[in-house]
């Protein structure tokens, strides 16, 4: 890499999730490398009766024993709670204060931003479903407007309409941190969190901040979602089986299951860290954006968009395939993706294709939507961090077209240095992510 | 390295004053308002039966006809963009895959998009059937819904919705095939889609950026989410063209609307050799956060707009005497835009006596396009050498002590603001620079 100076040198000092594998970075990692599965029956609404039946939540979580001030956070949606749970993990361990007006932290709030791929709320489903029931003319087939008006505006609460919207997740945290750098949020489907990580970085290497507060967050866990899902086929059914329904790269996969949660990292120019002291935890190094410009439905056959995000990752990082030592996959378990992201490391890998550790933590995680990357690049940071890589579970029976090292069942130790997380969304959306220990600094 | 200039060569709108830059323009000129009663649905029941609505549209008109297989994946945000885009790429004599296969002049893998989008809410009238059947004893069954409701819900509903799907359309139909991404912040998403694609061709990741935002907000949920949180004005049914104030002593709140904005923005040095007009060069971007545990307004000194529009001016490197018009984001909601004249006053210093000009009494406000159609409309006075006159500003409202445009003026502007906000809290500001009607070559 070209040499770029301490203040365009973009690094991690601070790490926070909430997930359906623990509340906690640690308790999480350890869940990880232990191959346990988030995944169980739903408990947020009966869905006994859709086409899938489970999915990956989050568990005994409440935001507000991480902010002292909750009632600022009272109408939060899934999403929005818990990514301040996730951002306030993160800035106890990057040394941000959140509790005095005043803060000693040595960083400019005007320099300190905000970057989420996060994800719209649910819908406030009782007054949705009862107000369409009383407003709909069976006979007629037609709506009666004046009816729908006084089911739902007498009944929906003004502050839960406003928690849908998408950028509600990155207004709760400037309230919580005072942030007043760049904000922005964004929504690129399964791959909205890696671009947000990606993007802020490039904030960072402008000049424009000296610290971000990046990641993501969301839950589609609602009756609409998982009929949006169930309808496109999208998820897994073995409802028999949950925790074995996420199987990547296996013979028998059958669908992504439905996760939720959010992930926050703390990147930060290497000058503000070396300043403040605070401990380094990888280096951002590399970040790559393309579509495929395919088709909305389907991804391109060939992965060219995602050869197109992984080259342009490296080249940013300035490093070529050999020096990638381990691979975090999208891995969602469908069919499309497992064939086409294997065929697209194969084209950007070649000879050492086979020999790149490749695994998916959807595996044990489910899909966490637009907080997906964030979760699986927190996993690439203490990949590096323990020289260990984290498995592709429920891997009993590969499927044959599909022949990279998915580091089946087992976590692995091995040396790692340079770790690539890639995300993949609906309409061809593709983000990559190179991260790098960071040595001597 | 240093970094590229951006240029922008081409524009494209949608607006309740039309369906194309010369349309609206021409409304604005002619002091025109887009505002009338809602016909997308009955609005009785609802506190603000008002709206602005785009002119009617046969879509088939603006897709190509080897995409129209994709229209019935498309919802009126959707369309709505690709309008927009349409428009802005024969605006600027690239040709595309969308325009004409033949005769492309442009590279895919050096084409970039970022359009902006607000929650896209489900049509009712389409969802309303399946929840229908999914009755018990008069009441919402989510049972039924799992089993027999959902199977009435076309099976691609949820790609219809998905944020990220103006960009994938508008990406697949012109073949843009470099970074994709889709800020989802409200009313500030298109200046921040702008500044972000300025930035990534900047550094040197695309040539070629399509930018701004599209959102159709004349839907029942929207609007009823609007009146709830207190942002429209209720007062004004009876008389459309009164009714939107920004910035007067009358004002009521605001009333909102549908449109789409669509800049191409170029390397300065691809435009030079293509020979292309250009029409601004964006030269400063600028943006922060709003801190109000309110959420739903600005913090009563909008400090958040007074951040960004400072840091634009510094990345613009110019001062404030140097600003010869400034468009604010202006919505008639009596408390957000004392905030928004307050932080104008504060960047802009007490003396400043710069001409401020709102647009939103004719156009509405239009969520995620707002930004875009404002840059156009800076632009076109840029272009024109012409402020258009306010409407509906007769007296100032107490503290709003800004040079509000009053009649239309002529002469030469060389140096225009922008800047937006939204509830939740993001903000942004643009400076854009004329380019002296140079013909590049």
């Amino acid at each position: 890499m070209a040499d770029i100076g301490t203040t365009k040198r973009v690094v991690i000092t601070g790490m926070g999730i909430v997930c359906p594998l623990g509340n906690e970075v640690e308790d999480f990692w350890q869940a990880v490398l232990a191959g346990k599965s988030g995944v169980a029956g739903t408990t947020i609404f009966d869905a006994s009766t859709f086409p899938t039946t489970f999915d990956a939540e989050v568990k005994d979580y409440d935001y507000r024993e991480f902010t002292s001030k909750p009632e600022l956070h009272k109408d939060s949606d899934r999403g929005s709670a818990f990514v301040i749970g996730a951002t306030a993990q993160a800035c106890r361990q990057a040394g941000i204060d959140l509790e005095t007006d005043e803060p000693s932290d040595g960083i400019d709030r005007r320099r300190m931003g905000i970057y989420l791929g996060a994800g719209e709320g649910s819908v406030d489903n009782d007054v949705f479903f009862s107000s369409l029931v009383q407003a709909w003319d069976v006979e007629k087939n037609e709506m009666d407007w004046a009816k729908w008006a006084e089911a739902a505006i007498g009944r929906m609460n003004p502050m839960y309409e406003l928690e849908q919207e998408p950028n509600m997740p990155a207004a709760h945290i400037a309230v919580l941190t005072r942030a007043r750098g760049p904000a922005r949020s964004c929504l690129t489907a399964c791959a909205a969190s890696t671009q947000a990580v990606g993007e802020a970085m490039m904030l960072i290497r402008r000049g424009d901040a000296d610290v971000m507060i990046a990641g993501g967050a969301h839950s589609m866990i609602h009756p609409l979602g998982l009929t949006g899902f169930n309808r496109l086929t999208a998820l897994s059914t073995r409802n028999d089986s949950p925790e074995t329904a996420s199987r990547p790269f296996t013979a028998s996969r059958d669908g992504f299951v439905l996760g939720e949660g959010a992930a926050v990292l703390i990147l930060e120019s290497l000058a503000s860290a070396k300043r403040r002291g605070v401990p380094i935890l990888a280096e951002v190094i590399g970040y790559g954006s393309s579509s495929d410009a395919f088709r909305v439905t389907d991804m391109h056959e060939e992965g060219r968009g995602a050869i197109q995000a992984m080259t342009a990752a490296m080249a940013d990082a300035g490093i070529s395939y050999r020096e990638v030592d381990y691979i975090n996959t999208h891995g969602t378990s469908t069919a499309e993706n497992d064939l086409i992201e294997t065929k697209a490391i194969r084209a950007v890998f070649k000879d050492r294709a086979k020999e790149v550790p490749a695994s998916s933590v959807k595996s044990m995680l489910g899909h966490l939507i637009g907080a997906a990357g964030a979760a699986e690049l927190i996993t690439c940071v203490l990949a590096i961090r323990d020289n260990i890589v984290p498995p592709t579970i429920n891997l009993n029976d590969p499927d044959p077209n599909l022949d990279l090292d998915y580091v089946p069942n087992r976590a692995r130790e091995l040396p790692v240095n340079v770790a690539m997380n890639e995300s993949f969304g609906f309409g061809g959306q593709n983000n990559v992510v190179i991260i790098k220990r960071c040595e001597g600094d | 390295m240093r970094a590229a200039r951006v240029v922008i060569t081409g524009l494209g709108v949608v607006t309740p004053l039309g369906l194309s830059v010369s349309e609206t323009w021409a409304g604005v000129c002619g002091g025109r308002c887009g505002i009338a009663r809602i016909r997308a649905f009955d609005p009785v029941g609802f506190p603000c039966k008002l709206a602005g609505e785009v002119p009617e549209y046969r879509i088939q008109q603006y897709v190509p006809k080897s995409f129209r297989k994709g229209i019935k994946l498309m919802s009126r945000d959707i369309e709505l963009a690709v309008i927009a885009a349409r428009e802005a790429v024969e605006d600027s004599g690239l040709v595309t895959r969308g325009i004409d296969p033949e005769n492309i002049n442009v590279d895919p893998e050096r084409m970039s998009i970022n359009l902006g989008a607000g929650l896209i809410s489900c049509d009712l009238v389409e969802l309303a059937p399946a929840v229908a059947a999914s009755v018990t004893e008069g009441a919402f069954d989510i049972r039924k819904w799992g089993k027999e409701g959902i199977e009435l819900v076309t099976p691609l509903w949820l790609l219809k919705y998905l944020p990220n799907m103006l960009a994938c359309h508008v990406g697949i139909i012109h073949d843009i095939q470099g970074p994709s991404n889709t800020i989802t912040c409200a009313e500030a998403s298109a200046h921040l889609a702008i500044a972000e694609v300025v930035q990534i061709i900047s550094r040197g990741d695309s040539d070629i950026g399509f930018a701004g935002g599209a959102e159709a907000k004349v839907n029942p949920i929207v609007m009823a989410r609007q009146d709830l949180i207190g942002r429209t004005t209720t007062q004004s049914n009876d008389s459309p063209e009164s009714a939107c104030r920004p910035f007067d002593a009358e004002a009521k709140g605001s009333v909102f609307g549908e449109a789409a904005g669509v800049v191409i923005l170029e390397n300065l040095e691809s435009a030079r050799r293509r020979m292309a007009r250009i029409y601004a060069e964006v030269v400063g971007t600028g943006e922060s956060t709003n801190i109000n545990p309110a959420y739903e307004h600005l913090e009563p000194d909008g400090r958040g707009i007074q951040l960004a529009i400072e840091k634009a001016l510094a990345d613009a490197d110019i001062k404030v005497g140097d600003l010869d018009l400034v468009i604010p984001h202006g919505t008639g909601i009596p408390c957000d835009d004392l905030a928004e004249a307050r932080a104008i006053r504060a960047a802009l210093g007490p003396d400043a006596r710069t001409p401020v000009w709102p647009t939103k009494s004719m156009l509405s406000t239009t969520g995620a396009a707002s930004g875009a159609v404002d840059i156009i409309a800076a632009v076109c006075a840029m272009a024109n050498g012409v402020v258009p006159a306010a409407k509906n500003f007769e007296r100032p409202a107490p503290g709003c002590d800004l040079n509000i445009v009053t009649e239309q003026r002529q002469g030469n502007i060389r140096y225009v603001l922008c800047c937006s906000y939204t509830y939740g809290g993001q903000t942004a500001a643009l400076v854009l620079k004329s380019f002296d009607g140079e013909v590049a070559g």
